[in-house]
């Protein structure tokens, strides 16, 4: 008698227990739908149910990597905007602020990341990246010393590795559009 | 007090000894200036419902819990449930005293539980091996309190927010009061939450201190302290090594490899510091956990249970933070709510619908409605998105829903996430239909 009672009381809860909206899914959908992006930022959601994992392909109008697509991976969790997004770029490319394996050296990514700060930001210190690569801040190496020492031969290697071509022994992809 | 009627508490029949709670009941058997005139009632009302009906939640067997368990227990709670998902390693056991080494690979929750009924006769406490998670709204709700002894930031957010969902206007009991203690080596804080009332966790969210991290370039290229070059190891090294393999920091294997890596680093740059605990102490944020931080916490914690159980004092509003970095400093303020937080913040709103309308009806009575002044809005369920206005594939990938009825994608009673440019956060919409 007991028994049956109680499991009528669990299934009553089983019921009453409705899926929530987390406070970081009503972020992300608010930073989402209020992305206000140039034509040269277009992101993608492989499955679009999933807010949490999509790229972003920048395709710079000006400066050096005109020409250019460059797509980056985003990976959201449950602690954003505690926690910045993840973001690689998928392409091996030759930038300065990139290294190989597509890490990116943007502050807001890391240690200046604040939860005031949303996709939005994120995407366009990207863009920026593309427009004005900081020979300061390297990750890689050999293209930041090549844009400090002589910027010629630093215009002429990003044109070169973006059609896929080696620097210094390295093979880019090729990222023409 | 009397000896005589030993009260039945939860099924376990133990007599209170004379004067068990001499000192206790100074503060509990007569009204003082302090007391609430409202709800304050002297002697054996008060006495009667924090022994023998007040039913309280810790959350947390750790550095803090432990004494938040032992204080509540002293103190006169006597049902208190406990939820842990960790157990116990050996580095605990200079702090966390309700263990023993032997209690090594134990449940922290279901050893401190044992402990303190043996020590405490007359307490039940009722331990959960497990995530704060795994329990449903139903199981929060038998709580009269909650205190939290969290080290984690994402476990606070979700009970936080758990406990202002759980609020229901006609209900008073509905609205649980949360207490939250944290401490960080030598800092810590204690606050008190009133659910949709005061200031809750997701409000302060932009207070927090956040973890220690380097430019990834200056890892990269200039690394000049110890943890540069574990962060080397660790963020650069690691991924590119072990491919997609996931870095677990609680396997010792892991740590070993990011200690020998970095270790080879340190000594390429001749940088000096470098050690297996500081390996383990960066990769996961170790902060060095202080004892007497712990206890002084613990001890606010359990005083603001007590004066909330009781009503014996004004409690906490709402913020009490400790600095014992230099000297020993401590403030108390009022953190005030804010009004876009997305938690308690957000404007609900119920709405009633034909089961006829589409969304696309259901939008555009949310733009004319004057009160709310939405523009653009983009709504989701819990599980699936019902109408976004960007980015552009997701707009298209969800126009045809506008076509649709509300009631082919929302039960009825169900929940709708509004978010748009000219609203502060989000709005939450309770559907129904006529």
């Amino acid at each position: 008698m007991i028994k049956i009672w109680s499991m009528k009381k669990n299934e009553e809860a089983a019921a009453k227990r409705k899926p929530k909206t987390s406070a970081a899914q009503i972020r992300v959908q608010k930073d989402l739908t209020e992305l206000d992006l140039p034509s040269t930022m277009v992101t993608h959601f492989p499955n679009p149910a999933d807010l949490l994992n999509f790229t972003l392909t920048i395709t710079p109008d000006e400066g050096m990597y005109k020409g250019g697509a460059f797509i980056f991976s985003f990976v959201i969790n449950m602690n954003y905007p505690h926690e910045p997004p993840k973001v690689k770029c998928t392409q091996t490319i030759y930038h300065p602020n990139v290294d190989l394996e597509g890490n990116v050296c943007l502050n807001i990514l890391r240690e200046d990341w604040k939860p005031v700060l949303n996709l939005n930001s994120v995407m366009v210190g990207l863009q920026y990246l593309f427009l004005e690569p900081n020979a300061d801040d390297p990750l890689n190496k050999d293209a930041a010393e090549e844009l400090r020492r002589n910027r010629e031969q630093f215009i002429y290697n990003v044109k070169h590795s973006m059609r896929g071509g080696y620097v210094k022994g390295v093979q880019y992809a090729n990222v023409l559009t | 007090m009397a000896t005589t009627d030993a009260p039945i508490t939860n099924g376990i029949n133990y007599p209170d000894w004379e004067d068990r709670y001499y000192h206790v009941d100074q503060v509990l058997d007569n009204p003082g200036p302090r007391t609430d005139p409202d709800s304050f009632m002297a002697g054996d009302g008060v006495k009667n419902f924090l022994r023998n009906q007040c039913k309280i939640l810790v959350i947390g067997a750790g550095g803090l819990g432990c004494e938040i368990l032992a204080n509540l227990a002293l103190s006169g709670f006597k049902d208190i449930h406990v939820i842990d998902m960790d157990t116990i390693d050996i580095s605990n056991l200079n702090r966390q005293f309700l263990f023993r080494s032997k209690d090594v690979g134990q449940p922290k929750a279901t050893v401190a539980a044992e402990y303190i009924m043996k020590r405490v006769p007359g307490v039940k406490v009722t331990p959960y091996y497990g995530k704060i998670q795994d329990k449903d709204d139903d199981y929060y709700m038998q709580f009269n309190l909650v205190i939290c002894g969290l080290d984690s930031v994402e476990a606070r957010r979700w009970i936080n927010a758990t406990l202002v969902n759980l609020v229901d206007p006609e209900n008073p009991e509905s609205l649980k009061p949360l207490i939250d203690g944290g401490t960080e080596g030598f800092k810590g804080q204690a606050r008190v939450i009133l659910p949709t009332i005061t200031s809750c966790y997701e409000c302060s969210l932009d207070m927090l201190n956040k973890p220690t991290t380097f430019p990834i370039c200056t890892i990269a290229n200039t690394p000049r302290l110890p943890e540069h070059c574990i962060e080397w190891a660790s963020v650069l090294e690691w991924p590119k090594v072990k491919g997609d393999m996931k870095l677990d920091t609680d396997d010792p294997e892991h740590i070993q490899w990011l200690y020998s890596v970095a270790l080879e680093r340190a000594q390429e740059f001749k940088i000096e510091g470098v050690t297996w605990s500081l390996t383990q102490g960066v990769v996961k944020n170790i902060i060095p956990a202080i004892a007497s931080t712990n206890a002084i916490i613990a001890a606010s914690c359990c005083n603001e249970a007590f004066k909330i159980a009781t009503s014996s004092a004004a409690y906490l509003n709402n913020y009490f933070m400790l600095i014992g970095t230099e000297s020993v400093y401590s403030h108390t303020f009022e953190h005030e709510k804010r009004n876009d937080c997305p938690v308690c913040g957000g404007e609900s709103l119920e709405v009633s619908i034909s089961e006829s309308w589409t969304v696309e009806r259901l939008i555009e009575m949310l733009v004319e409605k004057q009160d709310i002044q939405i523009k653009k809005p983009s709504l989701s369920t819990p599980t699936k998105q019902i109408y976004f206005q960007a980015p552009p594939q997701l707009e298209v990938a969800t126009r045809p829903n506008l076509e649709k009825k509300v009631s082919e994608l929302v039960p009825d009673g169900g929940d709708v996430t509004v978010t748009a440019t000219t609203l502060p956060f989000s709005l939450s919409l309770r559907i129904t239909y006529t």
